[in-house]
C-alpha cells in the first residue's frame, strides 16, 4: 500500500491496462497478418498503456515492472512516430513483453510468483536493441501546415501523424465547432465519430481565444483523400466553420474510393443544399454514426470499478434477506392457520408477494453486475495459442465463438488455467505435424474452436480441435495396467474417458503414450469441480477431440432441494437434479456390490447418504419423534418440485408404503441416484463454506441457512458422483 | 472546505496518490477529472486555485488544456502543474513554452510535490 492506496486499486488498473495492451495488439496481429494497414492508433494506445503502466508502478516502487514498461514504452515511441518499422519479430517480442508484464502483475498479487529477474533484464535488453530508423527532418512541412500556433499544442506523436497525414497527399482540414460548455461532450463525441468516417483525427483542440463564459470552441485536424467540398457535404446541417489547411495530392482517386458507410451519408444530405449555416443547433444525433471514439468514450465515463469483495458482500445481505422472507413466509402460513383468512392476512400475502418479486429482481440484479463475457479470457487463450503454435511450429487456425457469453467473475478467474491446458494438449499432442496432415488428407493448418453459449442455468465452453483424437487402445492398456479393469474386460468408450479424468491416471503414464491425451487432466477435472461444473470428451479416433464443459452461470446463490436422510437435513443444488423417483425396494439390484436400479433401459448407480456419512439409517423408526416436526417447519411452499417427487413426499408423510425416494442427480451426460427418506421442496440458498473441521469430507460444497434458523449441509453433486465412480472402478477390479 | 485543486488524469491510481498527497497538507476541495473533456467542463464551475494536469490523456492531451487555460483570460493566473512520467524532451519543453509553471515527472515524490503546491499556494491568494 502507498499512501492510502491499497495494493488492489493498482492491481486492477494495471491488469485492466495489460488486458487492453494485449486487445490491441491482437488487433494490430490480426490486420498485419492479413496484410491489412492497421489503425495508427492502435500503436497510439499500446504506447499510453506502457506509458500509465510505468506511471503507477513507479508510484508503488515496483522497479522490474516500472523499468521494462519504459522501455516498452521508449521502443513504442519510436514505432508510433515511425521510427522504427513493426516487423513480425517485433511483434513477437510486443507480445512476449505483454506476457511478461502480466506475470509482473500478477507477482504482486496475492499467492502469485513473480517472474525471474533475470528474464525480465534479458527481456529489456532485447527491447532495447531495436534499432532506431533514420529519422526524417519534418518539421517545415507540419509547420507551413498548421502553423506555430497549433504546432505548439501538438504532442510529438500528433505531429509526426500529421506529417504521416502530408506525405501521404491528404488533405488537411481544419473543422471548427462551438458547443455549449455543460453539455459539449455529447455533440463533440458525435462530431468525432462523424469526422473519423472521413480519414485521421490528428488531433481535436479546444480553443481559447474563441470559448466564452458558456460556450466552448473546438478545432478538429484531419487528414482525409476527400476534398474539402465532399467533406463539407457529408457534415452539413450543422455550424461548422471548415479551412482547408493544406491541398493534398490525392484529390482525383478520393472521391471515387470513398467508404461506403459515408457515402450513403452524402447521398441522403443531398437534398439540404447550404445547410452549413442554415442550422444554429446541432441536428440531431443519427445513433447509427457512433463511431469507435464515441463508443471509447462512452465507457470511460459511464462504468465504474467495482471490488469483487463488495459484491460478495451485496450477495450476502441479499441471500440473508432471502432467509428473512421464507421466515416471513412461514409466520403467514402459521398465522393464516391460526386466525383463516382475515383481510390483514391478506393484505399480508399481497404485499409479501410483490415483496418477493422485488427481491428476486434485486438478487437477479445483483448477479447481473458479476457476470463478465468469457471473451475476456478467449483473449488470454488467443495470444497463448499463437504462441505455442509459433514455439511448436505447428500452424493454427484459432476460432473462438460467443465471446459474449456472461459468467460469474469468479467462475471466470477460475477457467483460464484448465481452458489452457486442454488448448495446449490439443495444440502440443492432439494436433499433428503439417506433413501428417497433408498424408491424412487433413488441411494444413490445425483448427482449434472455441465456443461458449448458455444452456438453461449453465455455461456451455466446449473446445474442439481437429487433430488425432483419443488412442482408446492406449487408455485401455494403461488402465488394465493400473487396474482398473481386468485384461479381458471390455470397457465402453465412455469408461475409458472416465479414466482419462481418473487421479494419478497421466502422472503414471508417459506423455507421448496416450495421444497426448490425458496429461494432469484430473488436475483439470478437479479445478472445474470446484466450480461446480463437469467435463467430458468425445473424440473419433483419428478425427479430433471435442472437450465439453459445463459450468453453473453463478456460485453465489443457487436453488436447492431440501431433502432428509438419516436423519440429517440436507441441500442438493437443483441445477443437478436431473429427476425425483419413488422406487420400490425391489427394484433395486446388486450389481458387483454397488446398488443399482434399471432407468429407461439404462443403469443409474444409487447412493446412500446415511451409509456414506456414517448416519443412523432414517427411513426407520424416525417418523413420529420431535425431529419430523422440526424439519417439517423448513419446508418451502415446495412449489416446483417435480410432481411425482413432492407426491411421493406426501404419501410418505401419509405412512403409507415402504417406497424409496430417489433424487436423481447428474451433469451433463452423467447420472446418480442418491437415496433420501424425504423430500422436503425447493429453497433459495446461499452456500457459505464449511469451517476447517468439515473441509476433508468428501461429498459436502458447503452450509448454508434455512428459514428457521438452522444450518444444514450443501451436497456437492460432483463430489458424490466421483465417490460412486470410484467404488465402481473398485468393484470392478 | 479549502482552496479547490483540479485534477485532470486518467489513472485512477495515480488520481488516488494526488489526491492522499495533498490530503496530507491540508483540507483542499479537491476535483478529479479523469479526462481532458472533464477537467475543461469542470473549469467554469469554480474558481480553482490551482490545476494539475496529466500530458497522457484520451481524449484532449494536457498541453492542450494548458494553452486552453493559459490563454484564457479567466483561467491564465491558475498556477498549472504538469505532472508526468518522464516523456519526451520535446512535449516537455513545448509545456514550459505554453505556460505552465511547473514540470514533474513521476514517480513523484510526495514531498516534493507538496513543496511546489505549497510555493503556489502559499504565493497565490491570501
Amino acid at each position: 500500500m502507498v499512501g492510502d492506496i491499497p495494493i488492489d486499486e493498482f492491481l486492477g488498473e494495471a491488469e485492466d491496462i495489460v488486458d487492453s495492451l494485449n486487445r490491441d495488439l491482437l488487433a494490430i496481429n490480426e490486420a498485419v497478418s492479413k496484410k491489412k494497414k492497421f489503425d495508427p492508433a492502435l500503436i497510439n494506445n499500446i504506447f499510453r498503456a506502457a506509458h500509465s503502466l510505468k506511471g503507477i508502478s513507479g508510484l508503488f516502487g515496483f522497479t522490474e515492472l516500472t523499468g521494462l514498461a519504459h522501455t516498452l514504452e521508449s521502443l513504442l515511441d519510436r514505432l508510433r512516430l515511425g521510427k522504427v518499422e513493426l516487423t513480425d519479430d517485433l511483434l513477437d517480442l510486443l507480445f512476449e513483453s505483454a506476457d511478461m508484464l502480466r506475470a509482473i502483475v500478477a507477482g504482486k498479487g496475492k499467492g502469485q510468483e513473480a517472474p525471474n529477474a533475470r528474464d525480465v533484464d534479458e527481456l529489456i535488453e532485447r527491447l532495447e536493441s531495436g534499432e532506431p530508423r533514420p529519422k526524417e527532418t519534418r518539421q517545415d512541412d507540419v509547420m507551413s501546415c498548421v502553423g506555430l500556433d497549433i504546432l505548439a499544442v501538438l504532442t510529438e506523436y500528433e505531429e509526426h501523424r500529421l506529417h504521416e497525414n502530408i506525405k501521404d497527399g491528404m488533405h488537411i482540414i481544419k473543422i471548427r465547432a462551438a458547443f455549449d460548455l455543460a453539455t459539449f461532450d455529447e455533440g463533440l463525441t458525435e462530431l468525432q465519430a462523424l469526422a473519423k468516417q472521413q480519414g485521421e483525427i490528428i488531433t481535436t483542440l479546444p480553443s481559447a481565444e474563441e470559448s466564452s463564459e458558456d460556450k466552448i470552441t473546438f478545432d478538429l485536424i484531419i487528414g482525409t483523400e476527400r476534398p474539402l467540398e465532399v467533406v463539407k457535404e457529408s457534415l452539413s446541417g450543422r455550424s461548422l466553420t471548415f479551412t482547408l489547411l493544406r491541398e493534398g495530392s490525392r484529390a482525383a482517386a478520393s472521391q471515387e474510393e470513398g467508404p461506403a458507410p459515408a457515402r450513403e451519408e452524402e447521398g441522403k444530405e443531398e437534398n439540404e443544399p447550404g445547410a452549413e449555416e442554415a442550422a444554429a443547433e446541432p441536428k440531431e444525433a443519427p445513433p447509427r454514426e457512433a463511431g469507435d471514439a464515441g463508443a471509447s468514450l462512452r465507457t470511460i465515463s459511464q462504468t465504474v470499478r467495482v471490488d469483487i469483495g463488495k459484491l460478495d458482500n451485496l450477495m450476502n445481505i441479499v441471500g440473508e434477506l432471502v432467509i428473512a422472507k421464507n421466515i416471513m413466509t412461514q409466520l403467514i402460513e402459521r398465522l393464516r392457520a391460526e386466525m383463516g383468512f382475515t383481510e390483514l392476512s391478506i393484505e399480508l400475502v399481497k404485499n409479501t408477494r410483490t415483496m418477493e418479486r422485488k427481491l428476486s429482481e434485486l438478487q437477479s440484479g445483483v448477479l447481473e453486475v458479476r457476470m463478465v463475457p468469457v471473451g475476456q479470457i478467449f483473449d488470454k487463450l488467443h495470444r497463448n495459442v499463437r504462441k505455442l503454435s509459433r514455439e511448436l511450429e505447428k500452424e493454427i487456425e484459432f476460432v473462438a465463438e460467443g465471446g459474449d457469453t456472461e459468467l460469474d467473475k469468479l467462475i471466470i478467474e477460475d477457467l483460464a488455467d484448465p481452458l489452457m491446458h486442454i488448448i495446449r494438449n490439443a495444440l502440443d499432442h492432439g494436433i499433428e505435424v503439417k506433413a501428417e496432415r497433408i498424408q491424412l488428407g487433413k488441411p494444413a493448418k490445425g483448427l482449434i474452436r472455441l465456443r461458449a453459449f448458455q444452456r438453461g442455468n449453465h455455461v456451455v465452453i466446449e473446445i474442439y480441435d481437429d487433430g488425432a483424437g483419443i488412442n482408446y487402445d492406449r487408455i485401455k492398456r494403461k488402465a488394465v495396467e493400473m487396474g482398473f479393469f481386468s485384461a479381458s474386460a471390455e470397457p465402453r468408450a465412455d469408461e475409458l474417458i472416465e479414466c482419462l479424468f481418473a487421479p494419478g491416471f497421466s502422472t503414471a503414464s508417459k506423455v507421448s503414450e496416450i495421444s497426448g491425451r490425458g496429461v494432469g487432466l484430473d488436475v483439470v477435472k478437479q479445478n472445474i469441480s470446484a466450480l461446480s461444473g463437469a467435463i467430458d470428451v468425445e473424440s473419433r479416433q483419428g478425427e479430433g477431440a471435442k472437450f465439453t464443459i459445463t459450468l453453473p452461470i453463478t456460485l453465489a446463490i443457487i436453488q436447492a432441494l431440501i431433502v432428509e436422510a438419516g436423519g440429517q437435513t440436507f441441500a442438493i443444488p437443483l441445477n443437478s437434479v436431473q429427476q425425483g423417483l419413488m422406487i420400490q425396494p425391489r427394484e433395486i439390484q446388486t450389481i458387483e456390490g454397488r446398488e443399482v436400479i434399471e432407468l429407461r433401459g439404462k443403469t443409474l448407480p444409487l447412493l446412500r447418504l446415511d451409509k456414506l456419512f456414517g448416519l443412523t439409517p432414517g427411513g426407520n423408526g424416525g417418523k413420529g419423534s420431535g425431529r419430523k416436526t422440526e424439519a417439517a417447519a423448513g419446508e418451502d411452499t415446495g412449489k416446483d418440485v417435480p410432481a411425482d417427487a413432492r407426491e411421493n413426499g406426501e404419501a410418505e408423510k401419509e405412512g403409507e408404503g415402504r417406497e424409496i425416494y430417489v433424487v436423481k442427480v447428474g451433469i451433463a451426460d452423467r447420472g446418480l441416484g442418491i437415496i433420501v427418506d424425504r423430500l422436503w421442496g425447493r429453497q433459495d440458498i446461499v452456500i457459505k463454506s464449511v469451517g476447517e473441521v468439515l473441509k476433508g469430507i468428501k461429498g459436502i460444497a458447503g452450509a448454508t441457512e434455512l428459514g428457521n434458523q438452522r444450518t444444514i449441509l450443501v451436497l456437492d453433486v460432483m463430489d458424490l458422483m466421483e465417490e460412486a465412480a470410484v467404488s465402481m472402478f473398485s468393484a470392478n477390479k | 472546505m479549502g482552496k479547490p485543486i483540479l485534477i485532470a488524469e486518467d489513472s485512477a491510481v495515480t488520481r488516488a496518490f494526488l489526491v492522499s498527497t495533498l490530503e496530507d497538507m491540508e483540507d483542499f476541495e479537491i476535483i478529479e477529472a479523469s479526462t481532458g473533456f472533464e477537467a475543461l467542463k469542470q473549469l467554469p464551475r469554480r474558481k480553482f486555485s490551482l490545476i494539475i494536469t496529466d500530458i497522457n490523456m484520451p481524449d484532449i492531451n494536457g498541453l492542450e488544456l494548458i494553452n486552453f487555460v493559459k490563454n484564457n483570460i479567466n483561467y491564465r493566473d491558475i498556477p498549472l502543474i504538469v505532472v508526468t512520467t518522464e516523456g519526451s524532451e520535446r512535449d516537455r519543453k513545448k509545456g514550459l513554452a505554453l505556460g505552465a509553471d511547473e514540470y514533474l515527472v513521476k514517480p513523484i515524490d510526495p514531498e516534493a510535490l507538496q513543496e511546489v503546491v505549497m510555493r503556489y499556494l502559499g504565493n497565490s491568494k491570501e
